[in-house]
C-alpha cells in the first residue's frame, strides 16, 4: 500500500509524520505513540482488554500484546462482545509484494495474525497486491506475480493453516463478486476524498488519477473487510465481522473503509495496530527493504545475523565499561534490548535483562549475545518452514475453494 | 477472595475442632516441613493437585509413603491410561487460592475449589493425628481424622477416603467399572493459563461448561455453506483435525510415560516443563505436517480422472 513518496504532501519536520507513505518522528526523536492515537482517534490497547483476550482464548496472550508492540485498536471490543455471543468473525491481513527479500519487521503482522487464527479459531483472508506494486513499482506483470508467490511462502512458512486460510493475488481474483465490490466502494469515494488520502493536487498528472489504480489501491484495503468479497468463504455471511492487523500507518485507508462501509450495508472491520519496528541503527522510523543492514532477513545465515547486531545494533551501552558499571544502560534507546522485548517470549528473563543492564551489571556484549540467539532460533525455525512450503502447496492456499472447517 | 490461614483456624475453633498449630519458616516441600515439625505430633502429608483431559480438578491427599501411581489413579477414575497430570501452577492459585507447596486438604474450604473433587488416603484413618497446611506454607496443624472429616461436613462436603494403593492393576471393563469414577467431578473449570489480577465478570455458567465441548454448544451460523456434511464435532476427529489438541495427545502420553516410568516429585515439574516448552514448537511442527497432507491431497484431487460411467 506504498505510494511514491516524492508526491506525498510536504511535511513539517518539526512535527511527527505517520502516514502510508511516510513515517518520521519529531526533530529526530521517538514517534510519539500517544499522540497518533490522539491524532488518529483510535483507542489504546489496554491491560482490561488484554486479560479479556486471555480469557475468551484461555491461553496466553502473544509475547506482541503483552509487550505493546500491538497497542492500539478500533472496534476490538465490539468484535470480543460478538464472540462472546458466539459471533465469530474472520481475519484479514495483506502484504504488497514489492521485493524477495522479507525481513523480521515483515513477519511481525504475519505472527501475529497467526496467533490470532489459533487462539480465536477463525479464518483468514491474505491479499497480495500484486496489481498494486506492477503499478507503482514499476515492476512487470509476470515479475510482481512471481514475487507475489514468492512471498506467499515466507507468508506460509509462519504456520498458517490451510483449513482456515485463502490467500489470494490481486491479478488473480479481482473480478466477480470482488470487482462488484470495489466499484461499489469507488462509487461512495468521492474525489477530494481520494486525493485527501494519497495525498494528489491539482499539479498531478492524471495518470495518477487514471481510474483502475486509484480504484485499486482505495479499494485494496476495503474491499477484503466485506465477507461478500468471499462468496465461495462467506456465502449469506454479509454480516459477518472483519479483524485487521496491521502496522499504526496504514490506519487511514481503513478509517475511509469504516467510512464506507455502513453506506454499503457492511459492518465497518476492526482493527488492532502494532507500533513500528525499529531499524537496527536505529534512526527512528521502521526498518527499510533497501538498506541491507537495517535489518535481519529471513535469509541471512547465523553468521550474518550475529555480524549485523554485533556491528550495526545501536547500543544504549555506556562508552567504557567502568561508566557503563556506574551509570547502567540507557534503555530508552538500545536496539538489542527492544528486539528483544519483541521477540523474547520469557517475561521474567526479559525483566532480568533489562534490570541487569539498565544497572549496569549485564554488558552490551552479553545482551547482544543474546538476542543473536533468540534471532538465529527463529530465523532457523522459519528457514525450515519455508523450505517445507512447495508450490503445490502456495496452489492449495490459493485455490478459490471452500473452508468447511474454518472456525473450528 | 480466598480464605486466610487465621479464617480458617478460627472457623476449626468455632466449630471446636480440636488441632496443634506450629510456625515455621515456609516450606515449599515435604522434606522441609520434615525439618520443623517432627513426626511425633502427628503423620506428615503429600498433597497433590491433578487435573484431567476436560478440565476437572483433584486433590489427593496421602500418607508420605503411600505409593500415588497417576497412572492407576487415572484409569482407576475412568480416565484412560494419561487422563490425569500434574495441575498447573495457574489452577492453584485461581482455583484453590494458595501458593506452590500448599496444596491441602483445607483448600476446598473456598468457593473457588467446589468443582475440586478431594480423595484422601485411607491410612490416614490409622493415624491418631496427621498434618496439613492451613492454606499458608509457613504453618502447619495436626489434627484427627475426626476432625478434618467435622471441618469438611461443616462446608458441605463427604469426606471421602480412599484406598490408594489397591487394585495397582486395574483392569477397567463392562463388569468392572472403574472404582473410583464416582469420585469425578461433574463439573470441568475454566483456568486462564495465567492468575488474573480482576475477578473474572463473566457469568458462572460459562466457567463451568467445558472448555472442549464448547464449539458443539454454540450454534454454527445457520447459514452455513452449502456443505452437506454438517461436520459433528466428535472429540476422536479433533483429536487429528485440529494441530493443538492432536499435540496435546502426543504430550499427554509422553508424560503419562514419564511418570510412570520415573518416580519423585521433581518428575512432575518437569514433565510440567517439558509440556509448556514444547507444545509451541510440536503445534508449529503440526500445523506444517497438515499442511502438506492438504496439499498433497489437493493436488491429488486436481489430477483425478472423473469416475468411469
Amino acid at each position: 500500500m506504498d505510494v511514491d513518496k516524492k508526491d506525498s504532501i510536504a511535511s513539517d519536520s518539526s512535527d511527527q509524520v505517520v502516514n502510508p507513505w511516510e513515517v518520521s518522528a519529531k526533530d529526530g526523536g521517538k514517534i510519539d505513540y500517544d499522540k497518533l492515537i490522539d491524532q488518529f482517534g483510535c483507542q489504546r490497547l489496554d491491560a482490561s482488554l488484554i486479560d479479556r483476550v486471555q480469557r475468551l482464548t484461555s491461553r496466553q496472550p502473544h509475547v506482541f500484546l503483552r509487550r505493546g508492540v500491538f497497542f492500539a485498536h478500533r472496534d476490538f471490543n465490539e468484535v470480543l462482545d460478538a464472540y462472546e455471543r458466539g459471533d465469530k468473525f474472520y481475519l484479514y491481513t495483506g502484504r504488497g509484494p514489492s521485493s524477495e527479500a522479507l525481513h523480521l519487521g515483515h513477519l511481525i503482522p504475519f505472527m501475529f495474525t497467526k496467533y490470532l487464527q489459533e487462539a480465536f479459531k477463525v479464518p483468514l483472508v491474505i491479499q497480495l497486491t500484486d496489481d498494486e506494486k506492477c503499478m507503482w513499482k514499476n515492476l512487470s506483470v509476470e515479475e510482481s506475480q512471481r514475487l507475489a508467490r514468492e512471498n506467499a511462502k515466507d507468508i506460509i512458512a509462519c504456520g498458517f493453516d490451510v483449513t482456515k486460510t485463502f490467500i489470494f493475488s490481486d491479478f488473480d481474483y479481482v473480478g466477480g463478486a470482488f470487482y462488484k465490490n470495489m466499484v461499489k466502494v469507488a462509487k461512495c469515494v468521492t474525489l477530494n476524498k481520494a486525493m485527501g488520502i494519497f495525498g494528489f493536487s491539482g499539479e498531478d498528472h492524471i495518470g495518477k488519477l487514471s481510474f483502475p489504480p486509484v480504484q485499486a489501491c482505495l479499494s485494496v484495503p476495503a474491499v477484503p473487510s466485506f465477507p461478500s468479497s468471499f462468496p465461495h468463504l462467506f456465502p449469506g455471511k454479509d454480516k459477518l465481522r472483519c479483524l485487521i492487523p496491521c502496522a499504526i500507518d496504514q490506519d487511514p485507508y481503513f478509517r475511509m473503509t469504516r467510512d464506507v462501509a455502513p453506506r454499503l450495508g457492511y459492518s465497518k472491520p476492526a482493527l488492532i495496530e502494532s507500533s513500528f519496528f525499529p531499524a537496527l541503527q536505529a534512526k527512528n522510523g521502521k526498518m527499510s527493504a533497501s538498506d541491507p543492514n537495517s535489518a535481519i532477513y529471513v535469509t541471512d545465515t547465523a553468521k550474518e545475523i550475529k555480524n549485523k547486531i554485533n556491528r550495526y545494533a545501536f547500543s544504549g551501552g555506556q562508552d567504557s565499561i567502568e561508566k557503563h558499571r556506574e551509570i547502567g544502560a540507557n534503555l530508552e534507546v538500545d536496539i538489542p534490548v527492544k528486539y528483544l522485548s519483541f521477540f523474547l517470549d520469557d517475561d521474567t528473563e526479559l525483566e532480568h535483562i533489562k534490570k541487569e543492564y539498565g544497572e549496569g551489571r549485564m554488558l552490551t556484549g552479553e545482551v547482544k549475545k543474546r538476542l543473536t540467539e533468540v534471532l538465529t532460533e527463529m530465523v532457523e525455525r522459519h528457514r525450515m518452514a519455508r523450505a517445507a512450503v512447495t508450490d503445490e502447496m502456495v496452489d492449495a492456499f490459493m485455490a478459490v475453494r471452500p473452508l468447511p472447517s474454518m472456525f473450528e | 477472595m480466598g480464605f486466610s490461614k487465621d479464617q480458617l483456624l478460627s472457623q476449626l475453633q468455632e466449630l471446636e475442632i480440636d488441632y496443634s498449630k506450629y510456625e515455621h519458616p515456609p516450606v515449599l516441600t515435604v522434606e522441609e516441613q520434615a525439618k520443623y515439625v517432627s513426626s511425633s505430633e502427628g503423620a506428615l502429608s503429600k498433597n497433590l493437585f491433578f487435573k484431567d483431559k476436560k478440565h476437572r480438578y483433584y486433590i489427593i491427599s496421602a500418607m508420605v509413603d503411600t505409593k500415588v501411581d497417576i497412572k492407576v489413579l487415572s484409569q482407576r477414575l475412568g480416565l484412560g491410561k494419561g487422563g490425569i497430570r500434574m495441575a498447573p501452577e495457574e489452577a492453584l492459585a485461581e482455583l484453590l487460592q494458595v501458593s506452590l507447596g500448599c496444596v491441602t486438604p483445607f483448600a476446598v474450604v473456598n468457593e473457588s475449589a467446589r468443582d475440586v473433587s478431594l480423595l484422601l488416603d485411607q491410612k490416614f484413618k490409622n493415624q491418631t493425628r496427621f498434618i496439613f497446611h492451613p492454606l499458608s506454607n509457613d504453618v502447619s496443624i495436626s489434627l484427627s481424622t475426626s476432625g478434618l472429616d467435622k471441618f469438611l461436613q461443616s462446608i458441605g462436603r463427604d469426606p471421602v477416603y480412599v484406598d490408594l494403593e489397591a487394585n495397582a492393576n486395574p483392569v477397567v471393563g463392562k463388569d468392572q467399572p472403574p472404582d473410583l469414577a464416582v469420585y469425578v467431578p461433574s463439573n470441568s473449570v475454566v483456568v486462564p493459563e495465567l492468575p488474573n489480577k480482576t475477578p473474572s465478570a463473566q457469568a458462572p455458567p460459562k466457567n463451568v461448561s467445558a472448555e472442549k465441548t464448547k464449539p458443539v454448544a454454540s450454534p454454527k451460523p445457520s447459514k452455513s455453506t452449502g456443505n452437506v456434511k454438517s461436520v459433528v464435532q466428535n472429540s476422536g476427529l479433533s483429536v487429528f483435525k485440529n494441530p493443538d489438541k492432536f499435540v496435546e495427545e502426543i504430550l499427554d502420553k509422553t508424560s503419562a510415560l514419564l511418570l510412570s516410568e520415573v518416580k519423585g516429585e521433581n518428575v512432575e515439574a518437569l514433565a510440567e516443563t517439558l509440556r509448556k516448552r514444547l507444545t509451541s514448537e510440536f503445534t508449529h511442527l503440526a500445523v506444517m505436517y497438515k499442511n502438506i497432507a492438504y496439499s498433497e491431497g489437493f493436488y491429488a484431487g486436481t489430477q483425478c480422472q472423473p469416475k468411469r460411467q
